[in-house]
């Protein structure tokens, strides 16, 4: 028994007892239902081992969601908690542990799963390709990503969730600190999801690099195509330094290394310092791309093309070299010079000016513009204002004489979540409304979205709002509770309706895809929005290969040219397509990574050398491999061209 | 016979051999810690460009801007990383 002892977990209470039982039931509810309904072969064809970066995509989208309500319901409980003062709702270990988890679930699990979701479904089409440039390195992104995510998520009922922060800070991350196995799972979960991560940088700078259709130069791609370029690029840059620190951080605790400890020459500080090398770059990693799909939204609303294309690249470029100059804003108190929080307070705030220009370029866009208040649309436009608070916050926060003022409270809070919510959640949510035609073949209910539209804003707006004010009068970021005394009472439950607000919203989403799926009609054909861009100009549902014939490109917006300006967009003939086979070897790589990681997090080192070898072997049957993919034959692609209506002119 | 001898990878084989050589005498010689260091360094660095390109071919391919520029962008990365950091909290703490 004594080998068990180490899967229990230090801190239980009902909440975490009953979340065991409703874990295994659903378990057992999806097995049996998969065996009952004979799934399981169309499962391992069809998804576990596909290489589409369709279904991958709509996998990564999924995932994103679902982490999207886990993350959430930690954040009711932390608002709940903070309602009202003295409050016995959580104890002080426990609301460590939700808001180490909130933090980590929402931008690791949450935020980069559906921007790569975005990105997989998009981009090979915005650009006329076929797939990307190496479907099967992606499918090893998915399911690295999705057994990291899994790994950090059992960490709750089996052994204990990390409770350091989503920022892990040492000594408290250390093992003198924090004994449980907790940290342990942050550090091994995203090291294994960061891998993930970095396969995909790699391969969408190659797709984009490489396969963009004839005609489609580099000033000739689509905005969203621009920002994964240019996110992608960030992410190979930043995302080794995570690896590195999360490896050294991973070795202090469990090898009894000493890079972060106070002591033995260790510095502590260290880790605060390389996290933020790419915790930084990280958030330009997130917001980027949803600047992409908003000005795609915008520009499709507005029945214009983008104002100011150039500029906004050029804003984008900016924007990736100073998200790497600006790091050390968020240590400011650690204790180095003036002339360093100097320097780092002006890259902060040139920020500021690439991003202004944006913004401008996407109000130029509408100006004059035929504006359809569509659900994407909505969301885009109340992004601009709200979003646009959380930067002049941002800006309030680069002083750093002032920053020892705003540090550490609610202030920051409010600030971060100003810019991620209206800026990210905001922009994953137009543009899931956006391209969900083109994913599923009918759209969702326009009037559950508006409402959900201003139940978001409204409560977001209620929830965070009053943080400014409570961060001002000196209320700190994770303190689980506070006195009467202090006056924060009122306004944290003001928050706390906003957020429940906020949660009906999220609520209205789960009932809007039931309600359309059961109402909506179908024949909506393949561009219903009247949109300018390439993905339109497929048919929908899009067949594996996108495209029967390689489009060509003529300008920024074929698709709008080929639809006013009589521009040619398929000028050959059908041919036979190439296409990568499935293969089973992603998954079965990432469930040994699962293992790995779980008997590291433990250090069951028997496994843990079993589970490497097991790893070596995947890879090493690749090299012996003899895989030249498959070709889809000129009748069949005529057959299907012929189903979805005809070859696309 | 002599096209056929890769006598490029077997002076560069000897040249990697030569610089651990040189890093291993760290170990043994008495040398104080920075000079030490800077020798390790050093020598890593040389180690790396000379595996790079004698043993993984970069520069013999027509995509070496690609291979070249993704060196020259590392070692920029690596640079503003550790400057950085020696700014924060060695030359200004």
């Amino acid at each position: 028994m004594e080998f068990f002892e180490r899967f229990a977990i230090p801190h239980p209470s009902p909440a975490i007892y009953a979340s065991m039982v409703v874990i295994a039931l659903t378990v057992i509810a999806i097995i049996a239902g998969l065996t009952y309904f004979k799934k399981w072969g169309y499962l391992w064809r069809e998804w576990l081992t596909t290489v589409d970066h369709k279904r991958l995509g709509l996998m990564y989208i999924i995932s994103a969601i679902l982490m999207l309500f886990r993350g959430g319901v930690d954040a009711i409980m932390m608002r709940a908690q903070l309602a009202t003062p003295d409050s016995k709702l959580l104890d002080a270990q426990h609301y460590n542990e939700i808001f180490t988890t909130h933090g980590v679930v929402m931008i690791m699990f949450m935020a980069m799963p559906f921007i790569f979701g975005f990105m997989n479904y998009i981009v090979p089409l915005q650009i006329g390709a076929r797939d990307v440039a190496f479907p099967r390195l992606n499918a090893i992104s998915f399911w690295l990503f999705f057994m990291g995510a899994m790994l950090f998520n059992i960490s709750f009922v089996i052994g204990g969730s990390p409770d350091a922060g989503w920022t892990s800070y040492f000594p408290l991350a250390g093992t003198e600190f924090s004994e449980s196995v907790g940290t342990n799972y942050y550090m091994i979960a995203l090291q294994i999801s960061g891998l993930g991560s970095l396969m995909t940088g790699i391969n969408m700078i190659t797709t984009i690099l490489k396969m963009r259709a004839p005609g489609m130069t580099l000033m000739k791609m689509p905005m969203f195509t621009w920002s994964t370029l240019v996110a992608n690029l960030i992410i190979v840059t930043v995302f080794p330094v995570l690896t590195v620190a999360l490896a050294m951080g991973t070795m202090d605790r469990l090898f009894a290394t000493n890079f972060f400890t106070s002591s033995n020459g260790g510095m502590d500080m260290l880790w605060a310092n390389l996290f933020w090398v790419w915790g930084h770059p990280e958030v330009y990693i997130l917001i980027l791309p949803a600047f992409g799909l908003y000005s795609e939204i915008i520009s499709t609303f507005s029945s214009k093309n983008l104002y100011g294309y150039t500029s906004m690249v050029a804003s984008m470029v900016i924007i990736s070299v100073l998200s790497c100059l600006v790091w050390a804003h968020h240590f400011f108190t650690m204790g180095q010079g003036a002339a360093s929080n100097s320097f780092f307070s002006i890259t902060t705030m040139a920020i500021a000016v690439p991003t202004g220009v944006k913004i401008f370029n996407w109000l130029f866009t509408m100006w004059k513009g035929k504006i359809r208040f569509t659900v994407p649309m909505l969301y885009s436009i109340g992004f601009i204002p709200l979003f646009t608070i959380g930067g002049v916050t941002g800006v309030m926060l680069a002083m750093s004489a002032a920053d020892y003022q705003y540090h550490n409270t609610m202030f920051l809070v409010a600030h971060f979540h100003n810019t991620i919510i209206p800026g990210v959640v905001f922009a994953m949510l137009a543009g899931l409304t956006y391209y969900w035609p083109k994913m599923f073949g009918f759209m969702l209910n326009e009037r559950i979205g508006k409402w959900t539209f201003w139940a978001l804003s409204i409560g977001f707006v209620l929830a965070f709002f009053p943080m400014y004010i409570t961060g001002l009068d000196g209320q700190a970021r994770r303190m689980y509770t506070y006195s009467e005394s202090t006056g924060f009472g009122p306004l944290n439950m003001l928050s706390f309706i906003g957020a429940g607000i906020m949660a009906i919203g999220f609520v209205l989403i789960v009932y809007n895809i039931y309600y359309s799926i059961r109402y909506a009609p179908r024949n909506i054909g393949s561009d219903p929005w009247d949109a300018r861009t390439l993905e339109w100009a497929t048919h929908t549902p899009v067949p594996e290969y996108n495209f029967a014939i390689t489009p060509a490109v003529n300008s920024v917006e074929p698709f709008w040219d080929a639809k006013k300006k009589k521009h040619v967009l398929f000028p050959e003939p059908l041919k036979k397509i190439h296409m990568p086979n499935n293969s089973g070897m992603p998954f079965i790589l990432s469930a040994i990574f699962f293992v790995w990681g779980f008997s590291f997090v433990f250090a069951i080192w028997p496994l843990v050398i079993i589970a490497t070898l097991g790893i070596f072997a995947c890879l090493a049957s690749r090299s012996f491999e003899n895989d030249h993919g498959r070709y889809i034959s000129l009748e069949e692609v005529e057959e299907t061209e012929e189903k979805l209506g005809g070859a696309k002119k | 016979m002599k096209e056929l001898f890769p006598a490029k990878q077997v002076m560069g084989f000897v040249f990697s051999l030569i610089l651990t050589a040189i890093a291993l005498l760290v170990y043994f010689l008495d040398l104080s810690f920075t000079a030490g260091l800077t020798i390790l360094v050093v020598t890593a660095f040389v180690q790396a460009l000379l595996q790079l390109v004698v043993f993984m071919h970069a520069g013999e391919t027509k995509d070496k801007w690609a291979i070249y520029g993704n060196v020259y962008f590392m070692i920029l990365i690596a640079m503003i990383t550790i400057f950085g950091t020696l700014f924060l909290f060695v030359w200004d703490m």
